[in-house]
Order: structure tokens, then sequence, then C-alpha cells
């Protein structure tokens, strides 16, 4: 489904990629964490998935794509096939819940029936029926975070990416937010998280790829992983993929 | 993308930026009034040469022993002598040669009797008009000419011959009016530039300003995978609609100035000259309107490209 081949990506500092070298593959229908350090180079695989950043060296294919060589009027259409979840929740505050999952299929020209038939399907998907018309402000960091992996997947994608899903919530919530990722993967989506939540990885036993300045030290299934102590410096809200700045925006 | 979801976009894009947006209306609305002003005040020229051109005549004065006489001989008791009956007769014999056919539509005699007549009815209510004597003033030869254009033509043939004091070209006077006219046209196009560069860089900014406060929607749309069109369109119909308001008030503005202006007041004080009417803004408004679109559409698109990444 995702298919690194060689893949390295340089920003700016030519002796320090983002990526160095990775070659990986990421089957269909898989759950794997992407974990490692802040700056070890998860949020790049996102961004690379995603287009927002083509590889300097090697290919990216994602759904038998190579997506370093697709027209940018194309990227559009490869983004529909996949969901995006961040650490922030990136709701639109003046939207309600509903509002803010039917953004998603109106933006690319759902009618409306079907989105008052699908919206709600959803929404109880990930345990939020009856909060349909609630404001976002009004919700807990953990609904939030549902409405998020809602609007990720109102436009059933293949791919699930999830940067940092958990890192602004509790052990419980993180808990339930898991839940519904791995429900989302058994009903045959393909699901990528970056985390640096052990605890999670742990429980979970799932692939566990490692990241470590840009270079896959481990790709194991069932794998574990112990956060060597950098919990405090992680990256902020944000950080990580950001096509605009997470502050308020009001001006 | 639905019909309605976008309006309620553009909507919510007009609200959020209300103060810029009235000011792009109406920096518009003052641009597209010069541009139209200047298109208006041509469409008057054009009027007035067509309504006069149709009057004006050339006319071939012939010596006379009026004072004012320039280019004939002086006789022995130094008063100008008048055209012979012999002279008369080979202007005429020339009026209607066939060398001059093409260019000459009518011609007519107007003799020193009928140039007095004229002059009694035109000054007779004033004194000087008495001390006039019928000898002091010219004969002449009315022409009227095909193409006004054409001056020249006659000019360069008449004014050597003999017995002919001065050609005198009527379009003359018309076009020191033309003239003023055409210097307030050009004014008014120069200060529609300028406004027109205000406009198109105050719909820049109003954009900018537009993608900045909604690049949360924005962001996301691109990351669900809405098409570059989808993400752009509101923000260049909210251009395109600012613009659009400031063209129609601009063609309220002018319209009213020809009815109640131009119509109502001067063409009723001045009977004998030709105005421009209303209708002429049906064709000026739909030219302001579309140029005042073009111009917000060309530089949305052009500041999108810099501003919004897709």
């Amino acid at each position: 489904m995702i298919r690194f081949d060689h893949v390295t990506k340089v920003y700016d500092a030519p002796d320090k990629p983002a990526l160095n070298d990775v070659d990986l593959e990421v089957d269909r229908g898989d759950f794997a964490f992407l974990v490692g350090a802040s700056g070890s180079g998860k949020s790049t695989f996102i961004r690379l998935v995603l287009r927002e950043e083509r590889a300097t060296r090697g290919a990216v294919h994602v759904a038998g794509t190579n997506v370093d060589a697709l027209a940018s009027w194309k990227v559009p259409r490869l983004r529909r096939n996949i969901g995006v979840v961040f650490q922030d929740f990136r709701l639109l505050p003046q939207k309600t819940v509903f509002a803010n999952v039917a953004f998603a299929m109106q933006v690319i020209g759902k009618s409306r029936a079907m989105i008052r038939e699908t919206v709600p399907q959803v929404l109880a998907t990930v345990g939020l029926d009856g909060k349909a018309n609630r404001l976002p402000h009004e919700l807990s960091g953990g609904e939030q975070q549902r409405v998020a992996i809602a609007r990720a997947v109102v436009n059933r994608p293949a791919i699930l990416l999830a940067d940092e899903p958990t890192g602004n919530l509790d052990p419980e919530t993180s808990r339930g937010i898991m839940e519904i990722l791995e429900t989302i993967n058994q009903n045959g989506t393909t699901v990528v998280m970056a985390t640096h939540d052990d605890e999670i990885v742990n429980r979970m036993r799932k692939r566990v790829i490692e990241l470590d300045h840009g270079r896959v030290i481990r790709d194991e299934r069932g794998g574990e992983y112990h956060a060597v102590g950098d919990r405090l410096v992680l990256p902020s809200a944000g950080q990580a993929i950001a096509p605009f700045d997470s502050e308020e925006d009001e001006l | 993308m639905k019909l309605s979801f976008m309006l309620s976009e553009i909507a919510s894009g007009l609200r959020r930026n209300l103060s810029m947006v009235v000011s792009v209306i109406l920096v518009t609305f003052v641009s597209l009034t010069f541009v139209g002003s200047a298109a208006l005040l041509q469409a008057q020229v054009g009027k007035m040469k067509g309504y006069w051109y149709d009057k004006v005549q050339v006319a071939i004065y012939l010596c006379s022993p009026s004072p004012e006489t320039t280019h004939c001989t002086a006789g022995t008791d130094g008063n100008y002598l008048a055209a012979t009956e012999e002279q008369t007769k080979g202007i005429e014999a020339v009026l209607n040669s066939a060398e001059l056919k093409p260019y000459i539509e009518s011609w007519e005699y107007e003799s020193v009797q009928d140039a007095y007549k004229n002059f009694q009815e035109q000054y007779g209510n004033r004194s000087m008009a008495e001390s006039v004597k019928p000898e002091q003033l010219p004969a002449s030869f009315r022409v009227k000419l095909v193409d006004p254009e054409k001056y020249d033509v006659i000019n360069e043939r008449f004014s050597s011959l003999p017995g002919v004091d001065t050609v005198l070209d009527q379009r003359q006077y018309l076009n020191t009016v033309f003239g003023v006219i055409n210097t307030a046209s050009l004014v008014a196009v120069i200060i529609a530039v300028v406004m027109l560069v205000c406009a198109v860089l105050l719909v820049a900014t109003t954009i900018r300003l537009s993608a900045f406060t909604r690049r949360r929607e924005t962001g996301i749309m691109r990351l669900v995978g809405a098409s570059k069109s989808v993400i752009q369109t509101p923000f260049v119909l909210e251009g395109v609609l600012a613009a659009a308001i400031g063209a129609v008030l601009a063609s309220g503005v002018l319209w009213a100035v020809l009815q109640f202006v131009v119509q109502d007041r001067l063409a009723q004080q001045n009977l004998s000259m030709a105005f421009i009417d209303p209708s002429e803004m049906l064709w000026v408004g739909p030219g302001l309107l579309l140029l005042g679109i073009l111009l917000a559409w060309g530089s949305s698109l052009l500041t999108l490209r810099r501003y919004l990444k897709v």
C-alpha cells in the first residue's frame, strides 16, 4: 500500500538528511507504528506519503502510484485516498461536529443526501452519537480527536495516517482512541501511526518501525518500544505536519 | 462542489473581511466611474462631430473692399478690389470640374447682398450692424464636402485662384471645443489608470488577508483532497463580487449624471447642441462591469498563486 524505495529526503543540510535510504513497505490492511525520538524523521515520512514533500532520492509509492512523479493536479485525488489525524485535532472552531465532518465531503463535491446519510454513521463509529450539534470547544480533548478521526475516514480512504494522535490526551482517553483506530484498521484501512507513547505501542503488539536520525533501525511485527526518556522534549502541537500553523487565526 | 456550499463560503469570507471588501467596492467604484466618464466624453465628441460636421462647410471668401481682406490685390486708391465677375465665374467652373466632383457634395453662392442680409439677421439688434455697409462684406461660396476631413484639397485648389481671399474651414471652431473635451477625457483616463492600479493592489491585499484568515479551512481542504479550483474559487469570487458591485455603482452614478444633468439640464438649455443620452450606458455599463470583473479575477488569481498553497 505504501512503499518507500530507498528514499532519502534532504531539507537544508545535505549531511543531515531527514530520511536516509529508507526502504520499506506497508501492506494493505497493516497497522504500523512509526516510533522514534523527535527529529528522527517520522513527520517527514508522513509528509512524503501525502506528497507535501517530494523525495530527494528514491521513490515513494502509494497504492501503486509513484507520488513523486504525480502531476500536481492529480495530488488532490491521491489525498482523497488518505485520511490524516493530528495531535492538535485541527477542527474548524465555528462549525459543529456534524459540519466539521461534512466539510470533508462537501469540498470534494459529495451530494447533500450522501452527506446526511454518511456523517451520522461515521460519528456513531467513533462513539459520538448525539453530539453532532456540539461545537468543538464544548467537547473534551478525546471527543475532539474522535471528530478529527471521523473527518479523516468519512470519505473511506484506503490509508489512515495518524501523527501523534494521542499526544495531547491522557492514557485513559488514549486507549479509547486506539480502540477506534483498531476498529478502522479491522475494516480494511491501512493505518500508520507516528507516536512516542511506548505504553500504547507495547499494548497493541503491532508492527513497529523505529527511526533514528532518518534511518530505519528496527522493523518488526508485534514489536515493543521503549522511549529513551525524551518525553519532556516532545515536539509541540503542530510541529509535525503543518500545512498551516495551529495558532488561533482570528485577526 | 455544491453551489450552496460555495455561496456560504463566500458569504463567510465577505463577513470576515467586511472593511476590506467595502474598500475594494469603493475603489473600483471610483476608478470605474472615471473610466466610464472618459468613455462617455469620447461618445460626446463623436456625437458632436456627427452633428456639426453635417452642418459645417468650407467657405471660400472672395475679395472685397473690406479692410479685413488679406490676400487680394489693392487698387490704385489703396482699397482692395472686389472679385470681378470673370473671377467668380472661374471659381464656379473649378467647383463644377470633374476633378473636384468626388469631394464636393454641394455648393452655393452667397452674394454680397445675401451676406448683408444674413449679417443683419444675425447681428441686426446690435449697434455695430448699422455701421456695416453691404460692400464691406465679402461674397462667398459655401461648399459642403463629402468628407469634411478632406478640407486640404479644397484649400489647396482655391486659395491661389485669383479673386479668392481666404478659404476657411468652419471645423476649426469646433476643433477647439473638441480639444477641450479630449483633454478632459485624457485627464479622466489618467486618473482612472491610477485608481485601477489601486483597485488591483487592494484586491490582491484583500485576497491575501482572506487567504490568511481562512488558512485553517484551506489546510483541511487540501488534506482531504479538495481540488485546486474548489479551494481557490471562493476567494476569486469574493474579489470579483466586490469589483462587480463597484462597477454597478459606477454605472448607476454615470447613468444618473446623464439623465439628470446632461439630459434634463444641459440639453434643455442648449437646444442647438447635440448631447449623448442615458442609452449610452447600455454599452458603457456592461463594459465597466466586464473590466472590473476581469481586473479582480486576474489580480486574485495572481495573488492566490503566491499566497495560497494548494
